[in-house]
């Protein structure tokens, strides 16, 4: 072993023959914009439907922008590395996709005070960093009532990824939904502490599906649970996504995120020079949340019933939290036709009465 | 009909040239994988081996942080390397990494919020600790009932990260974190910050530790008694023993030696660049520094460049993902080949292939005709990649 010299004689040869290929970067006025993906793109789910928004901020913009993503960036140091090499090589606006980016977005947005940060789901703002999230909680309401009607066994299977107040918020809108229309209906949660790993998904899918349950839902990024369902027979609904071709008999309906609105306008205000950090929280009103097609499946006053909740909640008229609502404990919540508050649910971290179990802590 | 015979007198120019010829062959491979993905291929070899370096705008931060990410992967692979001459099998770094990160942490987040110097050089000794205790636990299973140390120390790193996982469910829940199941962020603890030593490049303590260990290992390996045991046991089990040297003894102390370091490396890492315990800290570095540590040659200075190399890899593929837009996957693929031509060079090197014309039809086949493809020096078992758990 005394050619350790040797390597690196070959290793520093190896570098330096590669630089004579070499060529100039060529600069250019673009717009540049980054997106940090915690998933591939080729999820057919939440980082699926990010890059959807990226296409469209192209398509809509043309050639005053041009983009890049990094896709399966891990939450922590990997990340802070990619978004300072995104800032560094003249990306303007920067798009962090999941909320375990939310300290390293924080760390880079304050090394580079000119760069504008968007972070998806946070709650940590800056001059230069704004946050923005979608009410996914009202699309849980309309898939809660949907499942809560076409359940047979009463059992309801929930594949659930982090105890944050964002999952436990859309376990509690689900429930309250399917209760309020079949008052059996009881909720089987696994907790997978992971967003994307088909082979915990469907690993939990099908152990739900042993339990009983007969109708899944996930918060979760893959379709590998949506792909058992259709295996066993069961109901599932598409997550993020549509996922239709995962489960052309399985699936029920789906909640898709609809980035691409918000995407091309705060782009188009860096363009015009408008941009300012702010906090989004949109809904199914202006299409952030959409609700995919109604299966055939659900008999056809079902469907009724889901498109008035859609509608309601969309214009306004209904609320996924409206009181009487007690909390696990039995402890009041909301009094008879109270109003959840915003900082209520973003910080949620209660089961309403009737959920089983714990959150984990 | 083929057969592997090793050459009784492997060329050092070729062995040289190895690393080399393997970067070559990956280019021209990686060029037509590119080139088939419609990216221009001199484009992505230069993003992927020139920018990181030398690229005007990104490089004064992408070199440093070639440290940075080398750092774990090489104080590691340092420690499984004496194991590995001994043909004591460490496989379960990772388990250790984990474990040292958990320890230190809780020594750390145990006072928090007490200010002092004394508090990370504590964190750094309980980081240790905790990996050469969960390394004793194969040791001693092996020394005591001869059990497997590949598939005992394998399956802690399962049992290491569990617990993480219930440790920042539970115990170690930062308090203030909404419930989001990770620990307290020691980059908010200034005493027990591994902050970076020059503002603006990553560099941290343990990149410092890292370099001084690689010296500490060339030195014992060729100069102290016990790198000489090690090498001894290595060649031949029968001669260790009658050199005296105690093969119980040797087990603990290599395993032990290879689980502190990962340990080391798991403090580090974790007061550093990741911040916080999440079941999103462990990201595969104690499996890929078993490549690391072969890659290198179980030399320290080969270890040193083979850490450097990976990282290479890493940080040129971020770049090739954003600045030509290829997918990750392409990028993995990339990775893979180099690991693959260096090990295929570095085994065409050490064994020539005979093509023989004429099958024996004897069943005696005459002695001398077996092939000893089973003492290929390569690479143990492991996971290559570094996935996102």
């Amino acid at each position: 072993m005394k050619n350790s010299r040797r390597i690196l004689a070959g290793v520093t040869a190896a570098i330096l023959g590669i630089g004579i290929v070499a060529g100039a970067a060529i600069a250019d006025d673009k717009l540049k914009v980054g997106f940090v993906y915690v998933g591939p793109v080729g999820d057919f789910g939440w980082t699926y439907e990010h890059d959807q928004g990226r296409l469209a901020v192209e398509a809509a913009l043309g050639d005053k922008v041009e983009t890049s993503y990094v896709e399966s960036v891990p939450e922590g140091a990997d990340a802070e590395r990619v978004m300072t090499q995104m800032a560094l090589s003249g990306h303007e606006l920067i798009f962090t996709t999941s909320f375990g980016y939310m300290d390293p977005t924080i760390n880079v947005a304050a090394k580079f005070p000119d760069v504008k940060f968007e972070h998806a789901t946070g709650y940590k703002r800056a001059d230069n960093v704004s946050t923005y999230s979608a009410r996914f909680y009202e699309g849980r309401t309309v898939i809660g009532h949907i499942a809560g009607h076409m359940t047979e066994s009463n059992v309801i299977g929930y594949i659930a990824s982090f105890p944050i107040p964002e999952v436990v918020r859309g376990i509690n809108s689900a429930y309250l939904a399917a209760k309020a229309v079949n008052p059996d209906v009881q909720f089987k949660i696994i907790w997978v502490f992971t967003w994307f790993d088909p082979g915990k998904e469907a690993d939990a899918a099908t152990a739900l599906i042993e339990q009983g349950a007969d109708v899944i839902m996930q918060h979760t990024d893959s379709p590998a649970a949506m792909t058992i369902a259709e295996e066993k027979g069961v109901y599932a609904f598409g997550q993020a996504s549509d996922m239709m071709q995962f489960g052309p008999t399985a699936r029920l309906s789906s909640i898709i995120d609809d980035w691409a609105p918000y995407y091309v306008a705060r782009t188009q205000a860096v363009l015009d020079g408008t941009w300012e950090s702010m906090d989004t929280w949109d809904g199914i009103e202006p299409g952030m949340v959409e609700i995919g097609e109604f299966s055939d499946r659900i008999p056809e006053d079902v469907r009724a019933s889901a498109a008035a909740i859609r509608d309601g909640i969309a214009a306004g008229t209904l609320h996924s939290f409206t009181g009487p609502i007690n909390r696990q404990d039995g402890t009041p919540w909301l009094a008879e036709g109270e109003i959840a508050d915003d900082l209520t649910l973003l910080t949620m971290d209660f089961y309403v009465e009737g959920v089983e179990g714990d959150i984990p802590n | 009909m083929l057969r592997l015979e090793p050459r009784p007198e492997p060329s050092r120019r070729m062995l040289a040239l190895t690393p080399f010829a393997a970067v070559l062959l990956t280019m021209l491979a990686g060029g037509f994988l590119f080139a088939s993905l419609g990216t221009n291929p001199l484009d992505a070899i230069r993003v992927f081996f020139w920018d990181p370096l030398f690229d005007s705008t990104v490089a004064s931060y992408t070199r440093p942080q070639l440290l940075v990410k080398a750092a774990p992967l090489i104080i590691i692979a340092l420690g499984l390397s004496f194991g590995f001459r001994a043909g004591i099998w460490n496989i379960g770094a990772e388990g250790q990494f984990i474990m040292g990160a958990i320890v230190g942490g809780s020594a750390g987040l145990a006072v928090y919020p007490a200010e002092g110097v004394w508090v990370f050089p504590m964190m750094v000794a309980a980081g240790a600790l905790g990996g050469l205790l969960w390394a004793m636990i194969p040791a001693i299973l092996k020394i005591r009932f001869n059990a497997n140390e590949i598939l005992v120390s394998l399956m802690l790193v399962y049992v290491a990260f569990n617990i993480l996982a219930g440790l920042v469910t539970g115990r170690l829940r930062d308090p203030d974190g909404f419930n989001w199941p990770e620990s307290r962020n020691f980059q908010a603890y200034p005493s027990a910050h591994n902050a970076e030593l020059f503002a603006g490049t990553g560099v941290h303590v343990g990149v410092i530790v890292m370099a001084v260990l690689v010296l500490l290992c060339h030195l014992v390996l060729r100069n102290h008694i016990f790198g000489f045991h090690v090498r001894l046991a290595g060649q031949s089990r029968q001669a260790a023993r009658f050199a005296g040297i105690n093969p119980h003894v040797l087990t603990a102390l290599c395993l032990g030696l290879s689980g502190a370091f990962a340990g080391l490396a798991g403090l580090f890492e974790l007061a550093g660049p990741a911040g916080k315990l999440s079941t999103n800290f462990p990201l595969g570095y104690g499996f890929t520094a078993i490549i690391v540590a072969f890659l290198g040659r179980l030399h320290p200075i080969g270890i040193l460049l083979a850490g450097l190399l990976m990282a290479l890899t890493y940080i040129g593929g971020e770049l090739a993902q954003f600045m030509l837009n290829v997918p990750a996957a392409a990028v993995q693929v990339f990775q893979g080949m180099l690991l693959f031509f260096l090990l295929a060079v570095d085994f065409l090197v050490n064994y020539r292939i005979r093509v023989r014309l004429r099958p024996p039809e004897d069943t005696g086949a005459a002695p001398g005709t077996e092939t000893r493809g089973d003492t290929v020096n390569g690479p143990g078992p492991g996971k290559s990649g570094e996935e996102p758990a």
